[in-house]
């Protein structure tokens, strides 16, 4: 099938359309229709993944016109495996916070269903486009959409999210500005027709502006350590079905979109052999994971403790990035798969806590082992993994960014990631202990309520274990997805 | 913010002079899109080709991000009416000029011809103002069609049109009330146009994947429409543009609704 | 001097834009009320607007709309004659985004000012820090 990639991106968009329309007509009607879409884009990125591995890189052009005149989404072993990723992951949080959303939002549901569906619909589009400015638009879609999810959640969310509105439209303008200056020097903003005109120009001072124009904009999206300040309270205040949907894809498909305008836009011979920004950025990167770490152990609470393992874990992608050799790219890029993964399962585990709890405070997480033991061990699954625990898909992709470390000889970053992964060791274990051992004596606690706690909705438990089990899946598959997906991409 | 300032001084340095013909981005897509956008769709306008055409995938997207900032401006901030809560409402009696005020839901709210609803706040009204943008109205949303339907030709297009379709009504908010314009367009058609704008882009470039074409590919559309291709993606664009103005429309009636009353639909500024 | 004189004549849109994007970033990073915040947002984002239109800008040129209605058939078009059209049509899609922001940031100033019943950034943060 060729119409694969349109189906993609136009089956979210088409559902985000009708969703809104039918809130108005028929209400039950919403809820499927976005599970419908989502599930379509999501078998269309299999199907795309598969004609990658069948026939390498491929192209759809839109309106038929060849690029550079029309836009082309560009297919190939890179985004392959991000656009199955983001689909999958999305349409597993869809599923997974409908519960959530229908009591949350009440009659604006199928409102939330759009903005989220639509949200999916710019990622998957930033991902697959091989147009700079179309990946423009799209950011801003998804931006949008996320301001606004954003802003649904408790009392403090819309300052959060109109904090999380200006620095991100800095970041968004700036790439803006960046692309402006690439297509005055090239006059074009094809993906591919921008890498073969810029070797010419790559002495001029123009061009170099234009990449740290962009990089700063993609930075302050991702939140990289000093640009980070908008992504703590954005998710920590949004509601949790925003959380699950956001902070597991926000970040990475920034992070995708760093790598492509690296390899693809420039080439790795400019940014590593022309301007020697890499000393500069990995120690950026040591910064922001170990500080990430720290911030994240100085919190007493579940939920912020996890927005900040969000901030290391971008030290984590970007350095890698970075470091420039190929193992370590092949770490950036596998650990950005397995981060979908990981944060998605830790945010949905949290959501599933908190729809209980009503709180997610470590002291009230006591002995709750034993009345969510689902919910729980899919917890224990991804904080292994994002540990790095064997089995589990964290450890692989950090065990590429240590080589990579070595190989650069960057022994800093290699200390900042043994240092944030002891620290995740503490982290987790402290949750665990709350849970596991403070639950005979909570009696002891003067007056601490006692709510009949059980497990959480079916539909969240069976989506919270797709999302641990695809954490040990990319774990044992691991060694195919390097060799099929990331070893050709780096070609 | 000094560094950045510092690199942007910097860069503009290196830059073509400004009015260059011979400057890069003159030489190497646009010429292209100049010498064929004619020949290929039909279109005089170039810049409506390229946008509807040639960048149309764009396009969409740029109409779905009117749409998703509508929806979210209705999201964060309609309030629904609670029936429960006590409210005086005011009316006044159009024969005598009597002002009656109500207490809901206690006492029945009449329907009556007679009466029109008061807000509680003064509004300040006047009859040259409000005569005025009334005889004017027909005539800007005449004007808006023929900015959509012309922007094959002049400048204009979906996007203009429709802000001056959708202006059209905000004027009558503004010289009337919130209320009057909201009996113009009602919430839920505008609800649904909104989203039907997109679907009508997206539907035309559907269709053409239908057709056994690329996605947005109009020149699939030839056979059904019984033209040429550079005809049908002349149509196709027109068609598109008309999905354009009807989102476009529609979300600016939504955005200024909910920001004018904080969600309330009541009173409007 | 006189060098100094043409560079700044030659190319003063795009000093322009650099001054006007300057006051937007200085309004969004050093202004504490939040209106003022999403004015300067739409000053930087109008500045780049304008960087865009001046890549368009082509000397002797008139706008990108064919003339064919003269009689005289179909002659092959003269790009040196037309304006770019490209940086016209993704501004429009820029004039849109930003429309669509200055929308949803306008709606979430509203929700704020309903919560807070201020819009001074300080005094929201006041208000946070005594209950929170």
């Amino acid at each position: 099938m060729n119409q694969y990639p349109a189906f993609l991106i136009i089956a979210p968009l088409l559902a985000a359309c009708l969703i809104a329309a039918a809130a108005w007509l028929r209400r039950s009607l919403c809820f499927p229709i976005a599970v419908l879409g989502l599930g379509t884009s999501f078998l269309s990125s299999l199907g795309v993944a598969a004609r990658v591995l069948a026939e390498g890189h491929f192209q759809y052009r839109m309106g038929g016109w060849a690029p550079p005149l029309g836009i082309a989404l560009e297919v190939d072993y890179l985004n392959a495996p991000v656009l199955v990723a983001v689909s999958g992951a999305a349409l597993v949080s869809l599923i997974a916070t409908r519960q959530i959303v229908e009591r949350e939002q009440g009659p604006k549901a199928p409102a939330f269903y759009t903005l989220m569906v639509l949200a999916v619909t710019g990622m998957l589009g930033m991902t697959a486009t091989g147009d700079a400015f179309n990946l423009y638009v799209l950011l801003e879609i998804s931006s949008i959409t996320g301001y606004a999810l954003t802003a649904s959640g408790d009392r403090l969310a819309p300052l959060a999210s109109l904090r999380y509105l200006l620095l991100g439209t800095i970041g968004a303008s700036f790439y803006l500005l960046g692309v402006g200056l690439l297509y005055m020097m090239t006059g074009t903003l094809n993906m591919a027709d921008l890498s073969g005109l810029l070797p010419a120009l790559y002495g001029s001072d123009a061009v170099f502006a234009a990449f740290l124009l962009i990089l700063c904009g993609i930075w302050l999206k991702a939140a990289l350590f000093p640009l980070h300040a908008w992504l703590p309270g954005a998710y920590s205040h949004a509601s949790h079905a925003s959380a699950c949907l956001l902070a597991p894809l926000m970040t990475k498909v920034m992070i995708y979109v760093m790598l492509r305008i690296m390899f693809t836009v420039f080439t790795p011979a400019y940014v590593f052999e022309q301007i020697s920004l890499e000393g500069f950025v990995v120690t950026l990167a040591v910064v922001a994971v170990v500080a990430g770490s720290l911030m994240a152990l100085a919190q007493r609470n579940l939920r912020r403790m996890a927005v900040y393992i969000v901030v290391a874990e971008v030290g984590y992608m970007v350095g890698g990035a970075w470091l420039g050799n190929q193992t370590a790219w092949t770490g950036a890029i596998l650990h950005l798969l397995n981060d979908v993964l990981m944060t998605l399962c830790l945010f949905l585990a949290i959501a599933a806590l908190a729809g209980r709890m009503e709180t997610t405070d470590f002291k009230d997480l006591e002995g709750l082992f034993s009345t969510m033991p689902f919910s729980m061990g899919a917890l224990v699954l991804g904080a292994m993994s994002i540990i790095g625990v064997p089995p589990a898909c964290g450890f692989f992709s950090k065990w590429f960014l240590l080589k990579g470390a070595i190989e650069a000889g960057r022994y800093d970053f290699l200390a900042a990631l043994l240092f944030s992964s002891l620290i995740n060791v503490v982290l987790f274990f402290r949750l665990f202990e709350y849970a596991l051992y403070s639950g005979d004596d909570h009696h002891g606690h003067g007056g601490h309520k006692y709510i009949e706690i059980h497990e959480a909705p079916l539909s969240l438990v069976a989506s919270l274990w797709a999302a641990a089990a695809g954490i040990l899946a990319v774990g044992f598959y691991s060694g195919s997805i390097v060799n099929n997906f990331i070893k050709p991409a780096l070609m | 913010m000094l560094c950045c300032w510092g690199m942007l001084v910097h860069a503009t340095l290196d830059f073509p002079g400004w009015g260059d013909p011979n400057a890069p981005a003159h030489l190497h897509v646009a010429p292209e899109y100049l010498e064929q956008a004619y020949e290929e769709t039909a279109t005089p306008n170039v810049v409506t080709a390229v946008l509807a055409d040639y960048r149309g995938y764009d396009t969409m997207f740029e109409t779905a991000v009117i749409f998703s900032a509508g929806l979210a401006c209705f999201f964060l901030l309609r309030v629904q009416p609670r029936k429960e809560e006590e409210e005086d409402r005011f009316f006044r009696h159009l024969a005598t000029d009597m002002v009656i005020r109500i207490r809901t839901p206690s006492m029945h709210v009449p329907d009556s011809p007679y009466l029109q609803q008061l807000d509680p706040y003064w509004t300040p009204r006047s009859l040259i103002v409000r005569a005025a943008c009334r005889v004017l109205t027909p005539f800007i949303q005449l004007f808006a069609l023929y900015v959509v339907a012309h922007g094959h030709h002049s400048p204009g297009g979906g996007f203009q049109g429709g802000v001056i379709l959708g202006a059209s009504f905000i004027l009558i908010a503004l010289s009337h009330d919130l209320r009057t314009s909201m009996k113009m367009t009602p919430e839920k058609l505008m609800g649904v146009l909104s989203p039907a704008g997109v679907l009508i882009y997206a539907g035309v470039g559907a269709l053409c994947v239908v057709a056994g074409h690329n996605f947005l590919d109009y020149g699939a559309l030839a056979e059904w429409l019984g033209t040429a291709p550079e005809a049908a993606r002349s149509l196709g664009i027109l068609f598109v543009e008309v999905g354009v103005a009807v989102c476009v429309m529609a979300t600016m009636i939504i955005i200024y609704a909910n920001l004018s009353s904080a969600g309330g639909y009541k009173q409007g500024l | 001097m006189e060098s100094i004189t043409g560079l700044i004549l030659a190319k003063y849109n795009y000093w322009m834009y650099i001054s006007l994007m300057m006051i937007g970033l200085y309004a969004m990073i050093a202004k504490n009320n939040l209106v003022k915040k999403i004015i300067g947002m739409n000053i930087l984002q109008t500045a780049i607007i304008l960087f865009y239109i001046s890549i368009g800008a082509k000397k002797g040129a008139t706008i990108p709309i064919i003339m064919h209605s003269e009689g005289h058939g179909h002659e092959a078009v003269h790009a040196v004659q037309y304006m770019n059209p490209l940086p016209h049509v993704l501004m429009l899609t820029a004039i849109v985004v930003s429309v669509a922001t200055l929308g949803v940031a306008l709606a979430l100033a509203i929700r704020l000012y309903a919560r807070f019943g201020t819009l001074e950034e300080d005094e929201i943060n006041d208000q946070i820090r005594e209950a929170p």
